[in-house]
């Protein structure tokens, strides 16, 4: 029962992780419908700027946190801009290939400028102290600063797309391109917000990781990019909440199967409930089927 | 009639000269070993392109998991050399390899082949991502260190016959009445399907036969560089794979030949710079997908004929 548990708040602090990077696939994906493979290298450029930012400029976790956050918005438009807005007409395999391209690109630039070593987050940065609530059961304080980070950042993603003008118009976008554009929005804007916006969450999640692990590499951003993806199919595409569910659930499950089977297969999982998913109700959880129409 | 005779005959002329020609080069020294991993690198990428493109250029099915069939093959060659040796092992190895490829890309065709574009390519990405996590945990694969001293049979003369027959079986293929219908459900599944067509069964017949070659090409691969481990048929070699095929074109053979040996030729000069190959490879990637996405060679092949028939017009003229 105890070790349950344990791997229960482990589970939960790694999924909110793969929930933070899943919520920007979820969000470009509904919006133009790209697998933006690029997001995960987001994710791990967001954790090398943490890295630059507490080690060698000396700041502290927050600030840190919403530079890297803002880096990362910044280079989120950057990338739409040069990369995908040019196809934003042709066809969606182009697309996709265009994606890997980027993330490549980013991974290999940021290996050539930072190199192939593996780099080590400050440990003093968060309150590194453990306590236990329950007998047998051990949380740090990092895992809750970052479940607590989470869901702050969720609830204000939320209040972004139900609440604003911005997230009013991604819905619009989402819905229909066409129709939006004839209602006087600006699409083109509207894409940037959502880039910046999933972006900056990835920056955050890389952020967390570097807390978290920390250790850091430039090829960090493939699997965990992979299968916070899977998480956002898992969830429903498209769907910000589903997404929530997905990266969480993807973790606990991650957690268990290296707790309880082998941790060799952990990464094996995520893609066998892919595959499972993809099969048994491909629209996910909270996916509704939508009819195909000729 | 006697035209397509005489065609063929030129054709089988031309590919056994060429053979002669690279070595009669290697005899005499000109190609050394250096340039004859390159050589090596060329045929085995082509086997891989030419079984890609069939798959996503062809029949427009997007694969992302060409290197987990590739795997398979590899390891299934090695093992066979390494417990039983002698060159029938190599032989059986090859085609025990391409056929155990081709009954996994069969399972894994069968129910993934039902999803479309992106969906496709995540699960391939998927399975492929299995495969390799299922090596690194055996225990007669090895496991992460891989396998080491495989004995090395693969010389020129096999990797040349293996790249004629994967080109001319896929091109064949493509002719025939079934790969017309696999061009058909890549230019419109629906309509090819209203036509009565069962588009899941040609989805999977390519599949398959793009899984066999990739195979092939895995144990060519394993014999030819000693040593194989999980982590070379990873994610990057897929994508390594579909760099051929999308820069050489989607559904033109010729393109991914012309581009497999083109990009070998880059990368051995680039083989001390490994990380600028790769910046170098995402940019191609990106400014190709921008500016002409259907590849260097669209869905044109290069024909010797259609040359010599311009020659004769100018001549003409």
């Amino acid at each position: 029962m105890e070790q349950l548990l344990q791997q229960l708040v482990n589970g939960l602090s790694l999924g909110s992780i793969y929930a933070l990077i899943s919520l920007g696939y979820t969000m470009v994906y509904g919006i133009i419908r790209l697998i933006n493979f690029a997001h995960g290298d987001i994710y791990m450029i967001g954790a090398y700027v943490g890295y630059v930012c507490m080690r060698h400029l000396k700041l502290g976790f927050f600030e840190s946190l919403i530079i890297s956050m803002v880096f990362c918005a910044l280079l989120g438009i950057l990338i739409e801009k040069i990369a995908y807005k040019p196809l934003r007409n042709s066809a969606r395999i182009t697309a996709l290939i265009t994606a890997i391209g980027v993330s490549l690109f980013l991974e290999y630039s940021t290996m050539a400028v930072a190199t192939a070593t593996v780099r080590t987050y400050p440990a003093d940065v968060l309150i590194n102290k453990t306590f236990s609530p329950i007998k047998g059961v051990i949380v740090n304080i990092q895992q809750v600063y970052i479940f607590i980070i989470t869901i702050a950042l969720m609830l204000l993603l939320q209040f972004i797309v139900h609440k604003t003008r911005i997230g009013k118009a991604m819905r619009a976008v989402s819905a229909d391109k066409d129709a939006a554009r004839m209602m006087g929005i600006n699409v083109d804007n509207t894409i940037s917000y959502t880039f910046a916006i999933g972006s900056a969450l990835a920056g955050a999640a890389g952020v967390l990781v570097g807390i978290y692990y920390n250790t850091i590499n430039p090829l960090m951003g493939m699997l965990p990019g992979l299968k916070a993806f899977v998480a956002a199919v898992f969830g429903g595409i498209g769907i910000i909440p589903g997404a929530f569910i997905g990266g969480l659930t993807i973790g606990i499950i991650e957690t268990m199967v290296s707790g309880y089977v082998s941790s060799l297969y952990k990464d094996a999982v995520a893609f066998a409930m892919l595959i499972l998913i993809l099969l048994v109700k491909p629209s996910g959880l909270l996916g509704k089927n939508i009819r195909e129409k000729v | 009639m006697k035209d397509t005779i005489k065609r063929l005959l030129q054709y089988t002329a031309s590919v056994v000269l060429l053979y002669a020609l690279i070595q009669l080069l290697i005899f005499a020294g000109i190609i050394n070993e250096y340039y004859q991993v390159t050589l090596a690198m060329i045929c085995i990428n082509i086997i891989l392109a030419v079984s890609l493109n069939l798959i996503t250029g062809f029949t427009g099915q997007f694969s992302l998991g060409h290197a987990g069939f590739m795997s398979i093959g590899a390891y299934t060659c090695a093992l066979m050399t390494l417990r039983v040796g002698g060159l029938f092992s190599f032989i059986l190895g090859i085609l025990l390899g391409a056929i155990l490829a081709a009954m996994v890309g069969f399972i894994i065709g069968m129910p993934t082949l039902r999803l479309k574009g992106d969906y496709l390519a995540i699960a391939t990405l998927g399975f492929a991502e299995i495969i390799r996590i299922i090596l690194l945990n055996l225990d007669f694969t090895g496991g992460a260190r891989g396998l080491a001293d495989i004995p090395r049979y693969t010389n020129w003369t096999w990797l040349y016959i293996f790249t004629v027959i994967c080109i001319v079986v896929t091109v064949n293929f493509i002719k025939s009445s079934h790969g017309r219908v696999c061009i058909s459900i890549r230019e419109d599944e629906i309509a090819a399907e209203t036509l009565g067509i069962n588009i899941t069964r040609y989805k999977v017949l390519s599949f398959v036969i793009g899984a066999f070659f990739a195979g092939i090409a895995g144990a060519l691969y394993a014999s030819y560089f000693y040593y194989i481990k999980p982590g070379l048929f990873g994610f990057l070699k897929s994508i390594d794979i579909l760099v051929i095929v999308v820069l050489g074109g989607m559904g033109s053979i010729t393109g991914s030949i012309l581009a497999s040996i083109f990009l070998a030729v880059i990368s051995t000069y680039l083989q001390a710079f490994a990380e600028f190959r790769m910046i170098i490879y995402a940019v191609i990637l990106v400014i190709i997908m921008i500016f002409r996405p259907q590849g260097l060679m669209g869905t044109k092949e290069f024909k010797p004929e259609q040359v010599e028939k311009r020659i004769k017009e100018r001549n003409n003229r």
